[in-house]
């Protein structure tokens, strides 16, 4: 009699040696013994690219990776008809997904996705919502139209739009000195860096928040923009009736063009997520939905990119330029992102489509 | 495996195409797994943090004043930039990576991975997972902001309660158990496999059979059971515990009707265990296969399942 054969399978060990085929009574243990060394070796290319060891790999192993996939996954579709071993199929069911999420995972790193994003991938995403960016802008102009308007008609409304804390001094009644003392320009860039800082986190959280509230079907998103510039047409009625605009409209500009262009493409990102959501048109919602998503990421990662640029306009230029460096560093800028999206990546749809 | 746990696997499992034409089963991961994995993330997040203050503190820096120099400075502008990496960069780096998952997933076994549109699997994109991170913003940091007005009175807390529960009862309220960021990117989480391959159990009896066959089954001692015995029986053989055997070498003796065997049950049951699989995976080859032993031999060779 032999001593049982069964072994932990769980023991770390080398492979086990090849048992003969002649000595399996079953067809089905046979085509396994003629496979294993094979699923084998493709277990051992996936753990390492599971690990990233992407560069410990020979070549060899990554030219065979799909070839050995493919075979793995021949051989599960056999074994399912053929086989009744359970560990067998379990362990190819396993192996055969692990190999599709590498084979079909994401295909580049992290830095070339990056490149290819900033190269087209970002301004086909932009352009891809041009009617979403025209919605978030008409939400825009009428916040800062109803703005204007308020206030104009009646001062109270300044206090409800603008919050204490961001007034600083800039309220009604406020003489013509005092308001243009809080366009003025800064004596030393002291503690600047970290104020730009503050700004970006601030701005971008901010950005993010109204694009995700596009979840629901994108009228917070709406309702954000409208508020928002609501408070800037009430600042710009205030500077205005005491003669200020141009030079107002000078501060503003320089991180401006950057800021609320950020702004806008995040809340058009909102506003497209929303839109397919409530009409998905041929394909479920739950597909449109997913498809603006992705499309709306992408934007919403280069709003991410212009908020730095914005925040070191914002505490750099703006507090220590003059009024014509100010009006031409922020014309500047908006032509820069003018330009990137309307001409950037025009021939190439080279597969990363947005 | 009773009943309700294999139903409740069931209800957990979907199936994608991949392009080669394969079908392959999925398990979704459970809402308890994924609710582990947020926890376990956001300790590691919190940890990190209190690394860093640590560090700064050891290496001398006070936050509260460092406005007035250059490097203080520059340290503030980079614990800023830090902070937003964390809180953002986090999970999208991660789950960017060759496991799509974080840290907290891996340890629970969890990973993130494309929702399939219609019925062909799909790659898992980089946008993808932006978006299914960027929600995170109204899922979990926009309510903490509506609390943080607790002191002050109002009611503003309860207004964030609600906004929290509603969003993290979400994955309750539709089957694929999708938080709202994985209804916006397209994804879903779902078990990450990992499993060695076992010993065959018919191999070592196969050697031992044709050498001196100890037990030679008919037609009609193999033909009472099925597959769902089969695989019964080899998790038994597999788990090898003595108590076990016994019993399902008793069992089995008795539906067929034998004496043999009591005092070296291992070796009757591998013998049976090679010599059912073969009856059965003999049938496979020609269409007929019986799922267990109260069901008939279905000839219509379609696909159990």
């Amino acid at each position: 009699m032999k001593a049982p054969s069964i072994r932990n399978p769980f023991a770390a060990k080398p492979l086990p040696e090849q048992p003969d085929i002649e000595a399996a009574a079953l067809r089905s243990d046979r085509f396994r013994i003629e496979r294993e060394g094979d699923w084998r070796r493709l277990e051992q290319i996936v753990r390492r690219l599971e690990r990233g060891a992407f560069g410990r790999l020979s070549d060899e192993d990554i030219a065979d990776l799909p070839v050995l996939y493919r075979q793995a996954a021949s051989s599960l579709a056999v074994a399912r008809e053929t086989s009744l071993d359970a560990a067998t199929l379990r362990f190819l069911e396993d192996l055969v997904q692990r190999a599709w999420y590498q084979v079909y995972g994401p295909r580049s790193g992290m830095f070339r996705w990056l490149a290819r994003f900033l190269r087209g991938g970002w301004s086909r995403a932009v352009r891809a919502i041009w009617l979403d960016i025209v919605i978030a802008f008409a939400a825009m102009a009428a916040g800062i139209a109803a703005g204007w308007l308020l206030v104009a008609r009646n001062v109270d409304w300044y206090y409800a739009l603008v919050p204490g804390a961001m007034a600083s001094g800039r309220v009604p009644g406020a003489s013509r000195a005092e308001l243009a003392q809080t366009l003025a320009i800064e004596s030393s860039s002291n503690g600047l860096s970290g104020f730009a800082a503050y700004l970006f986190y601030n701005n971008a959280t901010v950005c993010i928040l109204v694009f995700a509230l596009g979840f629901a079907f994108g009228v917070p998103t709406v309702l954000m923009l409208i508020y928002n510039m609501a408070m800037l047409g009430a600042m710009a009625w205030l500077f205005n009736s005491v003669g200020l605009l141009p030079e107002f409209m000078a501060w503003l500009c320089v991180h401006g063009t950057t800021e609320f262009t950020a702004i806008l493409l995040s809340g058009a990102a909102g506003v497209h997520v929303g839109r397919n959501m409530a009409f998905p048109g041929d394909s479920s919602i739950l597909g449109a939905t997913a498809q603006a998503g992705r499309r709306a990421a992408l934007v919403m990662l280069g709003c991410v990119i212009m908020l730095v640029f914005a925040a070191v306009l914002e505490a750099f230029p703006r507090q220590l330029a003059g009024f014509e460096a100010r009006l031409i560093i922020g014309i500047f800028m908006g032509l820069v992102w003018l330009s990137l999206f309307v001409l950037v990546g025009r021939k190439s749809a080279d597969g990363d489509a947005a | 495996m009773n009943a309700a746990d294999r139903a409740h696997d069931a209800r957990r499992r979907r199936r994608l195409v991949t392009p080669e034409g394969v079908p392959l089963d999925i398990v979704l991961a459970t809402r308890g797994a994924r609710l582990m994995a947020l926890v376990l993330d956001y300790t590691i997040i919190f940890f990190s943090m209190i690394l860093v203050f640590v560090v700064l503190l050891v290496t001398g820096v006070n936050l509260d004043a460092i406005e007035d120099n250059g490097v203080g400075e520059f340290l503030f502008v980079l614990f800023i930039v830090l902070m937003f990496l964390l809180f953002n960069g986090y999970f999208i780096a991660f789950e960017m990576g060759p496991r799509g998952a974080t840290l907290g997933k891996r340890m629970v076994g969890i990973r993130v991975a494309a929702r399939p549109q219609g019925q062909s699997g799909e790659r898992l994109t980089a946008e993808a997972i932006i978006a299914r991170n960027l929600l995170r913003q109204i899922e979990i940091f926009l309510p903490l902001t509506f609390f943080q007005s607790i002191g002050a009175g109002g009611s503003a807390w309860i207004a964030g309660s609600l906004w929290f529960a509603v969003f993290m009862l979400f994955p309750f309220f539709n089957k694929d158990a999708l938080r709202a960021g994985d209804v916006v990117a397209g994804t879903w989480v779902v078990e990450a496999p990992r499993r060695k391959l076992a010993e065959a159990l018919s191999l070592g009896q196969a050697q031992a059979t044709s050498a001196e066959p100890a037990y030679r089954f008919g037609d009609e001692e193999l033909s009472v059971y099925g597959e769902y015995e089969l695989q019964s029986l080899e998790r038994v053989l597999r788990d090898g515990d003595d108590k076990t055997l016994a019993a399902v070498h008793e069992a089995i003796v008795r539906k067929i009707g034998w004496q043999a065997g009591s005092g070296d049950e291992r070796e009757f049951l591998e013998a049976f265990y090679t010599a059912l699989r073969a009856r059965l995976e003999g049938g496979m080859r020609f269409g007929q296969r019986k799922a267990d032993k109260f069901s008939e031999v279905d000839r219509s060779g379609t696909r159990l399942r």
